[in-house]
């Protein structure tokens, strides 16, 4: 293939390459037509072949046709049927061909947009033939580096994959293959020592990075993560490597170079955990001594006690549910088979929690935890800064983060329970998955502590500014009381979606559930839908969590970086910050809105609601969260949730959100939505585009909530 | 005596192109465009000009609509962007400059000030347009005059 490619490349070019430049194909496209036509004849002049359009639809649809039939591409940036910078990425992803922006706005923010979408050059109008004379330069090192790319990271891709498989069997066949493919590059893997490998990783990682600038960077949702964890499973820790997972996640678009980063990441997570879990085993112990109230908590049962452990004024009400929630999580019926997890363990969790403030706290909650003395708290004090470290990181470490915090709060919970238990839900990959979830779920009831669950969201003064949601999760702990009303309501969210949807979702609604203002009642089922106490609230608050919960298994988003991300993360991060900050706000918007809201909701009745609707949730919600939140997480990934209604649901949601919007400036940035599931959607969302476009693709920050 | 009428006329047009561009109203841009006109598109030049004046009046239109009936400043600066963008391509520096100018004024949301500068935009924009036209004809009788110049029959 490579060869063959690069023949016919070569052979394309063997003719005009003598003549090179001359005869190079450029496809123009420019909503001016007097740009269009100037920019024609002056590309004439430089005897190229020009094609133009004054739709950027149609030309991608030219370019789809036929890949080859272009080299270049030169856009405007405005343009009204899809903003320029989103062609440049399509274009880069799909194509791989060098674009060139043209605009009439010189501002620096503009031309930094278009070189970090993957933009090969930017010009201003008005266009010099000089400068149109020498942009057949970008085709040529396009060209040369994608040669050399392709290269090294197959020599180097085969060749790790001949070491990981240590034998000869991935010699063979990879080798092999290559020489099918490329007799050079069998020839260079012989050669290549392991530096090649890492230098392939760089150079294809450089070769990535320009056109990973256009590609939006891979969110590791629910699902993804999932096969991922799956992969890894079968595969066995030890011996997972990125290819192998690669292969058996058999995910389009991703590649081994995501899988990797992301491998690393999760090793750090289970390696955590399993430090945790020590720790948990000692707690637990010291922890049974002191409160056997909490003990008892079987699964949701143990919820009940935790009446009591506010009247100790200890332990948040929250953490209680918090392990409740990691309880019900684990005893959801999503089979994570957490059974063995008692709850017990729990309620000293909870208990060393002290602010039980927004999810992301969680992290903030193990420390708290250490604050009252519980000693429970040392335990997950280690997992949470290790997460927010991670958090901090990497926009993809946030979910990643988010998934130890769950881990983390998972395990803090099973380890008061059961010490052994935590050590085996530690093993337990899907434990760890599950404890994402519980962390999150339990990030959520912590919140919920000191304030009687009643308050709901009516304690609008408890709510923490949303600036604590801040990026780090230490940050986000601040509210404490406010956290619990929210994360009461993220955790309310959490049960909609959870019977809807994935396990993880599952195991947070029982926490949901136990958040509700009855909060004390434990959780008798994972199922949804605790009745909200008040339905204002409760539906706004609800909406809001569930929005977080929906789509954000791995929520937690703390660095407004991050939020690139995680969609999840960070929706439920932000929503718990401003949910808490403008909790009064909200509550008030919402029930206003609700209405409003509703209208934007063609799932259903949020205000009926007590029970959120599973559609409703995940779209509603998402938008939701897109719109309120800052993360920048793709729009189009939320999308791929909500399918059909997003398109639908986001001219509504837009309009009906921006009167929350403010508060939240959720910052809809689908423009720079790096998803990967965006662009694979994208298809399919070719509404969205529009939305990109009134938005102004200028909310990248939205931070203001955050 | 054609071709002293053409001759007459290429001055003219000299002339007034050159007027314009001591007033600032064109620059060299004119020029380059003037040089893609050549066998293979020979009207290329009027093409061009009478596309941007199709153009910018429909801009100027929706300028003046936005900003009386909506004040969309957004949409407003999409439109003036493209004003911009196809007045430098002809390289009508005024009209450029005075649109870039409009064009950051919303921001400090002074419509009073938009008013303003939206007519001082068109009055310069109309002003153009009288300019090239004039320019236009005057080109296209020096086209014919020395079409018939070169005339075989008349070539002498």
């Amino acid at each position: 293939m490579i060869v063959d490619e690069k023949r016919g490349v070569m052979g394309r070019e063997s003719r005009p390459r003598d003549q090179f430049p001359v005869g190079m194909r450029v496809l123009a496209v420019d909503d001016d037509p007097t740009c269009l036509k100037v920019l024609e004849n002056l590309l004439m002049k430089c005897q190229y072949h020009v094609t133009t359009t004054n739709q950027a639809i149609t030309a991608l649809k030219m370019l789809r046709e036929d890949k080859d039939k272009f080299d270049m591409v030169i856009s405007d940036v405005h343009m009204p049927d899809m903003d320029g910078f989103k062609l440049l990425e399509l274009v880069g992803l799909e194509m791989d061909l060098p674009v060139i922006m043209l605009s009439a706005n010189s501002d620096t923010k503009v031309v930094m947009k278009g070189i970090t979408h993957g933009a090969c050059d930017y010009l201003l109008k008005p266009v010099r033939i000089e400068e149109l004379k020498n942009i057949w330069q970008h085709v040529i090192r396009r060209r040369k580096i994608e040669a050399r790319d392709h290269n090294n990271s197959d020599n180097g891709e085969d060749y790790a994959r001949a070491q990981l498989s240590s034998s000869e069997t991935g010699q063979g066949p990879v080798g092999g293959a290559f020489c099918d493919r490329n007799g050079k590059l069998i020839r260079k893997r012989k050669d290549q020592d392991d530096e090649d490998e890492d230098d392939c990783e760089e150079n294809a990682h450089d070769n990535d990075d320009p056109s990973s600038q256009k590609k939006p960077r891979v969110v590791w949702s629910v699902d993804l993560h999932g096969k991922f964890v799956r992969a890894v499973n079968q595969l066995g820790i030890e011996k997972a490597v990125p290819k192998k997972i690669l292969d058996l996640m058999n995910v389009e678009g991703l590649t081994r170079e995501n899988v990797a980063s992301h491998l690393q990441k999760y090793r750090l997570f289970l390696k955590r955990l399993s430090a945790v879990a020590s720790q948990q085993a000692n707690l637990v112990a010291a922890l049974r001594g002191r409160e056997h109230s909490y003990l008892p908590m079987a699964s949701l049962d143990g919820f009940r006690n935790y009446h009591a452990m506010p009247g100790t004024g200890q332990l948040p009400a929250l953490t209680p549910f918090q392990s409740n929630g990691l309880l019900g999580r684990l005893n959801s019926p999503t089979g994570i088979g957490l059974h063995r997890i008692a709850p017990s363990g729990i309620a000293p969790i909870s208990h060393s929690y002290e602010n039980p403030s927004v999810p992301v706290n969680d992290l903030r909650k193990l420390q708290g935890i250490s604050i009252p003395g519980n000693q429970n708290g040392n335990l997950l004090h280690g997992v949470p800064t290790s997460l927010e470290l991670d958090q901090l990181q990497q926009n993809k470490t946030v979910q990643k983060a988010s998934n130890h915090i769950a881990g983390g709060l998972s395990s803090c919970g099973i380890a008061n329970g059961t010490g052994n238990s935590f050590s085996t839900v530690t093993n337990n990959p899907l434990l760890v998955q599950a404890s994402d979830m519980h962390a999150k779920s339990v990030g959520f009831g912590n919140p919920l502590n000191s304030n009687p669950f009643d308050m709901g969201l009516g304690e609008s003064t408890h709510l923490p500014d949303p600036t604590r949601c801040n990026n780090t999760w230490p940050a986000a702990v601040p509210s404490d009381r406010n956290s619990s009303n929210t994360t009461h309501m993220s955790i309310r969210c959490n049960n909609d979606d959870v019977s809807n949807s994935s396990n993880m979702r599952n195991n947070i609604p029982p926490i949901i559930s136990h958040v509700d203002g009855n909060s004390h009642d434990v959780l008798s089922s994972n199922v949804v839908a605790p009745p909200l106490h008040d339905p204002l609230m409760q539906s706004s608050i609800q909406f809001q969590t569930r929005s977080l919960c929906g789509d954000m298994p791995m929520s937690v988003v703390e660095d407004s970086k991050l939020l690139n991300f995680s969609r999840s993360g960070n929706s439920r991060q932000h929503w718990q910050g401003q949910k808490q900050d403008h909790h009064n706000s909200n509550l008030i918007l919402s029930s206003s809105s609700n209405a409003s809201l509703l209208d934007l909701h063609t799932n259903g009745p949020f205000a009926e609601g007590q029970s959120l609707k599973d559609g409703f949730c995940d779209k509603k919600m998402e938008m939701f969260m897109n719109h309120s939140t800052n993360f920048g997480a793709s729009y189009a990934a939320q999308p791929h949730k909500m399918n059909n209604h997003s398109s639908d649901i986001q001219p509504k949601y837009k309009d009906g959100y921006m009167m929350e919007a403010q508060k939240f400036q959720g910052s809809f940035n689908s423009n720079t939505s790096n998803s990967l599931l965006d662009v694979v959607i994208k298809p399919d969302l070719a509404d969205a585009a529009f939305m990109d476009g009134d938005l102004g693709c200028d909310m990248y920050s939205l931070g203001a909530c955050m | 005596m054609l071709g002293l009428g053409a001759c007459n006329l290429e001055v003219d047009m000299n002339r007034l192109i050159e007027l314009l561009f001591h007033q600032g109203v064109l620059d060299e841009q004119f020029m380059q465009l003037q040089h893609l006109q050549d066998e293979s598109s020979p009207n290329f030049v009027y093409e061009v000009v009478t596309l941007y004046f199709r153009e910018s009046e429909k801009l100027l239109r929706n300028l003046r609509a936005l900003l009386y009936e909506c004040t969309d400043y957004k949409k407003m600066g999409i439109h003036l962007n493209q004003m911009m963008g196809s007045s430098s391509s002809i390289v009508v520096k005024h009209v450029q400059n005075i649109s870039v100018r409009l064009y950051f004024r919303p921001q400090s949301s002074n419509w009073i000030g938009c008013i303003q500068s939206l007519e001082v935009l068109e009055h310069e924009y109309f002003y153009l347009k009288n300019k090239l036209h004039e320019f236009l004809q005057i080109e296209q009788q020096r086209v014919i005059a020395a079409g018939v110049r070169y005339h075989p029959l008349l070539q002498q």
